[in-house]
């Protein structure tokens, strides 16, 4: 409590400023709608809410996850093979600058409306960080120790899960906070395009003018990414509570 | 095991700077024996390690071994370990890595016997941040050991411990050295402690200047199991002062 008091008093503070900016009409509140309307739009349409809450959170899962699987194996792959490390990486690179929502149509194209494109989205978004979290860690394993695994003969295999990955997890473990967020993003970006989830909500609403939903659905949104963020945050104090993989 | 070094150079090379950092070094070590090499920072002591446990290619000379089958651990600075592994998983490294000991059966008795040996079989599912930096050094004392190694490397073991740490691990390394018959090489850059432990000195002034001090025959006047008070004796400060002698100034 100690800790989190200063967040919920500026989380106070801040809902009780805009309910008066909104009460006293100091904002038009069709821009800025007051706290208690978007929790009164939130109440009346709690069912849509939910159905597509549940949506999109199942899409940013399954992209999110296939990206940890996909990203750690590449990452694997890279720490194994110089060349093509040097190969293809810079590609990844590339690929990484280019926005979600410029290639998001192209999804549309490949994996057709619904959940598989916003899932490809999520993916291809939160993929490039586990990469580079992942990858940085392998190879910021220290010298003197890997002097120590090639003086007893250690296989590259040996090196790679013996040291390099329990090395690396405290690189692993930002690289999966960057990209819970980035999940999020891209799912909503392929909804934009693709449909469903809280993304189609939101663009729904926009072309009615109806902010107070907008802006419900940022709120689940940012719950959606607290609640992967505390998931993140269990497992990181279950694994160091039995093994301290996040000293160094 | 012996080791036969002749007229060895090592050079490092960027492309800015090439540096000569030993150069025609010839000596040979006698299997059993316990040789500390001294010398100023950046003479290629450490370098001299590396090249006889292969962490460094020669670029000219000889370098052999032996034996070239024998056990060989190496102590590093730093503890080294596995800061996710317990006392007991990192001295049982070795044998998960080494495809000679894969053989060996008895490897729980051995790690537990080591660990005892080095006073810390009570503390075998500690994590190392939970142990002081002697502990940690002990440990890492341990790891080396319990492969049975007929030559162990030890490039500044303790030079980050505190005084009387120090001389406890000297006083504990001594023993393990006279009862595990192995061959010790041990860089330092303290007189004393070179005195203190070994029956030979190389000392490294520079690249190509290299001189082999014998001890034995000052050391036969000193116990095989070489107490504390020993120290402050005058045949150690005697042997410390041939050292110095020498051009040894560390």
């Amino acid at each position: 409590m100690k800790r989190t008091w200063p967040a919920l008093a500026t989380l106070v503070i801040l809902t009780a400023v805009l309910e008066l900016i909104g009460q006293k009409a100091w904002i038009n509140p069709s821009l800025l709608p007051p706290p208690s309307m978007v929790l009164q739009n939130l109440i009346e349409q709690a069912s849509d809410f939910k159905t597509a809450f549940t949506e999109t959170m199942m899409n940013v899962l399954i992209g999110y996850i296939l990206s940890i699987i996909a990203g750690t194996l590449i990452a694997f792959v890279f720490s194994l093979s110089d060349l093509l490390k040097r190969a293809i990486l810079p590609f990844a690179i590339f690929f990484q600058t280019v926005p979600i929502i410029a290639i998001a149509p192209l999804l549309v194209i490949y994996f057709g409306f619904g959940a598989p494109t916003v899932i490809a989205s999520s993916f291809f978004v939160s993929l490039f960080p586990i990469i580079a979290g992942t990858l940085l860690g392998l190879e910021s394993a220290d010298s003197s120790k890997l002097d120590l695994f090639k003086i007893y003969g250690a296989s590259s295999w040996q090196v790679l899960i013996k040291l390099r990955l329990p090395s690396a997890a405290s690189h692993i473990y930002g690289g999966l906070k960057v990209s819970a967020g980035l999940a999020i993003i891209g799912a909503i970006a392929g909804e934009f395009v693709g449909g469903g989830g809280l993304g189609a909500m939101i663009d729904a609403a926009r072309t009615q003018q109806k902010v107070e939903t907008v802006f419900a659905c940022l709120l689940l949104l940012s719950l959606m990414g607290l609640m992967l963020m505390a998931v993140l945050g269990l497992c990181h104090q279950l694994i160091n509570r039995f093994r301290p993989y996040f000293r160094t | 095991m012996g080791i036969k070094i002749s007229q060895l150079k090592k050079t490092f090379q960027t492309k800015e700077i090439k540096r000569n950092v030993i150069r025609d070094l010839s000596l040979e070590i006698q299997a059993g024996d316990f040789v500390s090499i001294i010398g100023p920072s950046g003479c290629g002591k450490s370098t001299i390690l590396r090249l006889i446990a292969g962490l460094e290619e020669k670029t000219s000379g000889e370098l052999s071994l032996s034996d070239s089958n024998a056990r060989m651990s190496f102590v590093f600075q730093d503890a080294n370990l596995m800061a996710w592994r317990t006392v007991y998983e990192n001295v049982a490294l070795p044998f998960e890595l080494d495809e000679s000991l894969k053989s060996i059966t008895d490897k729980d008795a051995l790690i537990l016997e080591t660990l005892k040996k080095v006073g810390l079989d009570h503390v075998v599912e500690a994590f190392p941040h939970q142990l002081s930096g002697g502990m940690k050094m002990r440990v890492s004392l341990a790891r080396a050991l319990v492969s049975r190694p007929q030559l162990l490397l030890m490039d500044e073991p303790f030079s980050a411990l505190d005084e009387p740490t120090r001389f406890k691990m000297q006083e504990q390394l001594r023993e393990l050295y006279l009862k595990e018959n192995m061959t010790v090489i041990f860089v330092t850059h303290s007189v004393f402690e070179a005195a203190f432990l070994s029956n030979r000195v190389i000392a490294l002034n520079g690249p190509g200047e290299a001189t082999d001090i014998r001890l034995d025959e000052s050391l036969a006047e000193l116990p095989k199991v070489r107490p504390d008070s020993l120290r402050t004796s005058p045949e150690l400060n005697k042997i410390a002062e041939r050292l110095r002698v020498h051009g040894v100034q560390s």
